[in-house]
């Protein structure tokens, strides 16, 4: 009881989840942890239920068995919008932006800011000129670079885009940043903006959550790496004590994790 | 950058070569009457574009819209309601189908192309067989005021073209300034971003199509006030012509693109087509043609200025 006072609570807690699809067991009792003003990396091989677990904490699928725990307290997700409500913002592989729609319409996508007053509450108008504003300061806030928030997202770069469903996160997040293979399809200088980005999240204040299979990418950002194996947690490491090959091994099941 | 932009220039030019070919064309009177013929298949066009923006597509709408004339006129003649009671109730026989095509689209998660397909022949027989494909006349004043007209400096306007402008309007501005409007846009654009995003797509579609229902009630008093008569052979040619008016106006077909001015435009070019080749003794199946080759001319110009980039 002691030693778990002196450590602190984490952000964002998952016990013992278990998500069945018929036969196929794609977390087994998967616990994690996610700590204030870390970045944490989850990697595993294709298979190894790190896809599955991301969803359960982003509400994306409910699991059958387990808990989630934000700042220690136990909660249920049912969809996405449940996460949202606890602070947690997931950035998607695909970034769900409406490519047609403005930058700032896509920073605000959901959340329109209204007008004050009657115009707002009882005719649902929206504050344009305030979300322009505000999806400036929000794309300052992390030094990403678009010209203009009337800007369709179609014609931004693949950088660009992912900037703006960064901003988008981060602006809404209260505790827990959630990257599903950020880097996935960028290329090399626009995938080194991004991990730029996602340490700047970092430190203005929101710890997040880094899935991807890109092992230079995980080992440049993350604080603490995550193994994921048969949907389960088999390590935790700290990338700047273990090699590459042999978080590899551990991921593949070629080398048992260290106790 | 101005979707509305190229269908306007398209009208401006089309009045420009009528004018030319007709000293009639190029009068008050005769802008009054192409709104006038206008303004039934326009106000249905409305309660499209919204479908089509969100990615679907209504092919019932003239049918819903002759079953909505069909029961006012039929509630205020033999059933002796007064005409405010009867128009309530064709217009909640819009609204039902509009509903029923938004929930099966919605919650059974079928194609608004089979739905829609389902509707038009359902509606169409309902229609024929309560009315028992009889015309409806002898409408007292009340349901035909619509049709009225007052002078403005000369040129006789129809009531009804006005509350069709007007309706534009109201849509138009709910469309760019509410969160709803933007929601239309979004759930046509990137379904999944939208729902992932929180916006009850569900619930916004069938919204959309219970609104389209509305409207199509709306257009069925204007058609009852312009003719005089509950007609059950009426919107045969507005379903497809409300989807003409739409593509000629600019809006995509896929969804979550367009402007619902543009739609406006797009009625007024086929309208303009008709009136100007019928002064200039055209006969009626060659307005047709032209129709039909002018819906292929504006997706092609619309297809083509994209993929060559001059659009974003």
């Amino acid at each position: 009881m002691t030693a778990e006072a002196t450590t602190p609570t984490p952000v964002l807690q998952a016990r013992g989840l278990v998500k069945r699809y018929g036969h196929v067991t794609a977390l087994d009792g998967a616990d994690l942890d996610l700590l204030s003003g870390e970045i944490l990396a989850v990697i595993g091989d294709n298979g190894a239920g790190k896809s599955t677990l991301v969803k359960a904490l982003s509400g994306a699928l409910v699991p059958d068995e387990g808990e989630i725990r934000v700042d220690g307290r136990a909660v249920k997700f049912q969809n996405p919008s449940d996460a949202r409500r606890e602070g947690i913002e997931t950035v998607y592989q695909d970034l769900a932006v409406a490519p047609a729609m403005t930058v700032a319409e896509n920073l605000f996508l959901g959340r329109e800011i209204r007008r004050p007053g009657l115009l707002g509450s009882v005719f649902r108008l929206i504050d344009k000129k305030k979300m322009l504003a505000d999806a400036a300061s929000h794309l300052q806030s992390l030094q990403i670079g678009i010209p203009s928030m009337q800007q369709p997202v179609e014609s931004l770069s693949g950088g660009q885009r992912q900037g703006v469903a960064v901003a988008r996160s981060a602006a809404f997040a209260r505790h827990v940043v959630i990257m599903d293979e950020p880097t996935a399809a960028l290329g090399v200088k626009e995938s080194g903006m991004v991990l730029e980005l996602i340490r700047r999240v970092r430190d203005n204040g929101l710890p997040v959550l880094l899935v991807s299979h890109n092992m230079p990418h995980v080992f440049e950002v993350a604080d603490r790496i995550h193994i994921a194996r048969l949907g389960k947690r088999v390590a935790v490491v700290n990338p700047r004590e273990i090699s590459m090959a042999d978080a590899v091994a551990i991921m593949t099941g070629a080398r048992p994790p260290a106790t | 950058m101005l979707p509305a932009f190229g269908p306007l220039l398209a009208l401006l030019l089309a009045s420009a070569f009528f004018a030319s070919q007709s000293d009639r064309f190029l009068t008050g009177q005769n802008f009054s009457l192409i709104l006038q013929q206008v303004m039934v298949v326009g106000v249905i066009a409305i309660g499209q574009t919204l479908v089509v923006l969100t990615g679907g597509i209504d092919l019932s709408c003239g049918m819903v819209m002759a079953l909505g004339s069909i029961v006012m006129s039929k509630a205020a003649v033999d059933h002796g309601m007064n005409a405010g009671a009867a128009v309530a109730c064709g217009i909640l026989a819009t609204v039902v189908f509009g509903f029923l095509n938004g929930a099966l689209i919605t919650f059974v998660r079928l194609p608004s192309f089979i739905v829609t397909l389902g509707t038009l022949n359902i509606v169409f027989a309902i229609t024929q067989i309560y009315s028992q494909s009889q015309t409806v006349s002898g409408l007292p004043d009340a349901l035909v005021a619509l049709g009225e007209t007052f002078d403005v400096g000369g040129t006789a306007v129809t009531y009804g073209s006005v509350l069709m402008l007007g309706l534009y309007v109201v849509v138009w501005f709910a469309l760019r300034e509410t969160a709803s409007g933007r929601h239309v846009y979004a759930v046509g654009n990137n379904p999944e971003a939208a729902r992932l995003m929180g916006i009850p797509t569900g619930r916004l579609i069938l919204g959309v199509y219970t609104f389209a229902g509305l409207m199509y009630g709306v257009a069925a008093l204007l058609a009852v006030a312009r003719t005089g008569v509950g007609d059950p052979q009426a919107g045969q040619t507005d379903n497809l012509d409300s989807i003409t008016a739409v593509v000629l106006g600019g809006t995509s077909l896929f969804g979550g693109r367009g402007v619902i001015l543009g739609t406006l435009v797009g009625a007024l070019i086929v309208g303009v087509f008709r009136n100007g080749l019928t002064l200039m003794g055209v006969a009626s199946v060659y307005q047709i043609l032209i129709t039909g080759i002018l819906v292929i001319l504006a997706v092609a110009t619309d297809q083509l200025s994209r993929r060559k980039g001059l659009r974003p």
